[in-house]
């Protein structure tokens, strides 16, 4: 089953790529006079058409969306950089697929757009992150999702004294699940630690780089080894098939698990089952922050756009409080901006909006983003967190002996790809190196 | 002429399938997985070997077969025996002894998983008869040998059919006389059994062991279902390396040692399990 739906995603995929380049070309072809608007992002046929139909119908001017999947996305810009020939004006990406755009000067810097956009409250380490360590702002953030955690309310009795859940740390969430298990008898903690989970974000972007405030230099660090000893304690209290478990939208509503961790569109479902029930808050923090992973989608306008005016303007639009809220009901990605919610706002996405705002607003967030440049490497990336967490928390081993053995794997890969450091750790002058 | 060019002219089409979707990928297998960086290379095999799962995917493979075979042999030689004495109805009773033939290995993971996991049907009867508690977990890490016996129970509930088919077919070729010449000489059924029966069996059975160990040593979707990370075996392995970690010259590392394990698997069964030519009906 899982190979035919590998099979299907990929000949859906193959087909949304078709009509976008059939769109692409329609866009070169026919000088319209539209702001044509390439996107790397919600390029899913029906996200697509959600974004031009809802999302974009009352933008005055006009605005052409096109897709594109991101390879083939990143190399259209780059040849368009390359000729001189340019049809889009404005590029819709993630952050880690702009600093290729960026190295070879492709994109325009939009500082004037940016000041120009201050009053709409995007938080600072984000417009941070579109300055792709320039000191210019490169790109605008428009959209996110990311991580958190929900909880049943049948969980808050037991929070430890003096514990808020916005100012949770991880000793916290230990001594929490510890009550829950000492007054239930039951293991009520819960993480996507299945096959199909997505667990390996946690410690790619959340536990150790909370306690390191990095994530491949700091990989063997004292406090590397003090965030994984800390976790395998947790995991006493961790309902143990939290191994089988791929989206924990499914323990939280059969009620085996009462607090979890997952990203927002597999806890979504659970909360929108029974909003009522459940709190959500961003994951804990540690002693370097409250770490965690945006998953950040951004706006830029490439040098030599032929509509660099009609561009601003659609980022203008597209970063409007009431558009930023249309886009996260049309397609699940999350507004940057600050956005009053409305009071309609299905009771479910509110808890979404809410747990993401605590997340990014959070005095000490610490953003720890997707690993960029490491291309078919990643799943290699992803599979040393993985066997560090396999090792250390389920087998027992020392954190020490574990971290230090990875470390020659994370090695490896970044001398085979060349990979610099991406946020949190401090930029390289080649590739990333574990200290 | 034409006669002597016929019998060629009329495999050659399914020597081209074979050759065009067996031959071919398999030597670019046995390439993917000597290959890395650009140049040749055991590298594959030195990951393979160093890798947390390894070890407990050699050694998960090896117990559920060793233990999961003999059983299927020794069940299906009990079933087919009985089917022997069944007048009436026999036919129903075969199909729907081979129903489990018809479903798919995911959908036999699947449908044991519904059985037993914490909310499921066998806990729903335990609660109800006031034998536990609460839900009693057997799928995790925590719980080993309830989790290697579920596979085990799961495996052979879905794969004894083979076995019993290929076995019944063999009873059914037994010519009587021998039996009926035991007994004029006051066999007991036992000794029947032992002595006559089973020998006479010997190429159903090599056959049924053949066909069975293969695709024991071949088990996934069951394993991933009931087991998921917790039950390591070695395709699961190399699917891991394949679509997770995306290395394809490890997963092929895996591919061929499930083809190498397979093979001598195979090579054992045709030495021990060989007819004697005087034996050969």
């Amino acid at each position: 089953m899982t190979r035919l739906k590998f099979a299907r995603r990929s000949l859906l995929l193959g087909t949304a790529g078709l009509l976008a380049s059939a769109g692409a070309a329609r866009a070169q072809g026919g000088a319209t006079g539209n702001t044509v608007f390439l996107s790397s992002q919600m390029n899913v046929l029906q996200e697509a058409q959600a974004v031009r139909e809802v999302v974009l119908k009352n933008y005055q001017g006009k605005v052409e969306y096109v897709v594109e999947e991101p390879a083939p996305f990143a190399v259209h810009v780059a040849a368009e950089a390359k000729s001189g020939q340019h049809t889009a004006s404005l590029l819709g990406a993630l952050h880690g697929e702009f600093p290729p755009l960026q190295a070879m000067e492709a994109l325009a810097p939009l500082d004037d757009l940016a000041a120009k956009l201050a009053d709409r409250g995007i938080p600072a380490p984000l417009m941070k992150l579109g300055q792709l360590g320039t000191g210019h702002q490169m790109y605008i953030p428009w959209a996110q999702a990311t991580y958190f955690m929900a909880a049943n309310k049948k969980a808050l009795p037991f929070l430890p004294t003096g514990a808020t859940l916005d100012t949770l740390t991880y000793d916290q969430l230990l001594q929490w699940a510890t009550n829950v298990h000492d007054k239930t008898g039951n293991r009520m903690l819960g993480f996507p630690a299945g096959p199909k989970g997505l667990m390996h974000r946690f410690f790619e972007g959340f536990l150790p780089p909370a306690y390191t405030g990095g994530v491949v230099t700091t990989f063997r660090s004292p406090a590397a080894e003090a965030a994984w000893a800390t976790f395998a304690e947790i995991w006493k209290h961790v309902n143990p098939n939290s191994t089988n478990y791929n989206f924990m939208e499914e323990p939280l509503q059969s009620g085996d698990v009462w607090i979890a961790f997952d990203h927002v569109v597999r806890l979504l479902p659970a909360l929108r089952q029974k909003p009522d029930d459940y709190v959500t808050f961003a994951a804990p923090s540690g002693p370097k922050g409250h770490a965690y992973m945006p998953v950040l989608v951004g706006l830029a306008i490439p040098k030599g756009a032929p509509d660099p005016q009609g561009a601003a303007a659609v980022v203008e639009y597209l970063t409007r409080p009431e558009v930023q809220i249309l886009l996260a009901r049309a397609v699940g990605f999350f507004p940057v901006v600050k956005a009053e919610l409305p009071v309609d706002l299905d009771p479910g996405l509110k808890l979404a909006v809410s747990a993401i705002a605590a997340t990014q607003n959070a005095r000490d967030a610490l953003p720890s983003l997707l690993p960029i440049g490491l291309g078919a490497k990643t799943g290699e990336f992803d599979k040393v967190f993985m066997d560090t967490f396999q090792l250390v928390v389920l087998r027992g081993q020392k954190p020490r002996e574990v971290l230090d053995r990875q470390a020659e794997n994370l090695k490896r890969i970044f001398a085979e790809t060349g990979a610099p450091c991406w946020v949190p750790d401090p930029p390289s002058a080649g590739a990333c190196q574990v200290q | 002429m034409q006669s002597r060019l016929m019998p060629y002219l009329l495999v050659l089409p399914s020597l081209l399938f074979l050759t065009a979707l067996f031959f071919v990928p398999l030597l670019q297998t046995i390439a993917l997985a000597f290959h890395g960086g650009g140049d040749w290379t055991l590298s594959n095999f030195t990951r393979m070997a160093d890798d947390l799962n390894f070890g407990d995917a050699v050694v998960n493979t090896f117990s559920v077969v060793l233990v999961v075979v003999p059983l299927q042999l020794a069940i299906a030689l009990g079933m087919a025996m009985m089917l022997r004495h069944v007048e009436r109805g026999r036919d129903i009773v075969l199909w729907i002894w081979s129903i489990p033939l018809g479903i798919s290995d995911l959908a036999a993971g699947l449908l044991w998983l519904a059985i037993l996991n914490d909310h499921g049907y066998l806990n729903s009867l335990l609660f109800r008869l006031g034998l536990i508690a609460g839900p009693q977990s057997y799928l995790t890490y925590e719980t080993p040998t309830a989790l290697f016996v579920a596979i085990v129970v799961a495996e052979t509930w879905r794969a004894t059919a083979i076995v019993l088919v290929i076995l019944v077919a063999g009873v059914q070729l037994l010519p009587r006389e021998y039996g009926e010449a035991a007994d004029v000489f006051g066999a007991t059924s036992w000794q029947r059994f032992t002595r006559i029966t089973l020998p006479l069996l010997r190429p159903s059975i090599q056959t049924a062991l053949i066909l069975r160990t293969v695709l024991a040593f071949e088990m996934f979707a069951l394993v991933l279902s009931l087991g998921g990370r917790n039950f390591p075996v070695l395709v699961s392995e190399a699917y891991q390396w394949q679509y997770v970690s995306q290395d394809s010259g490890v997963a092929a590392t895996y591919a061929i040692v499930v083809m190498l394990v397979s093979l001598a698997a195979t090579l054992v069964y045709l030495r021990v399990l060989r007819t004697p030519r005087e034996q050969m009906l």
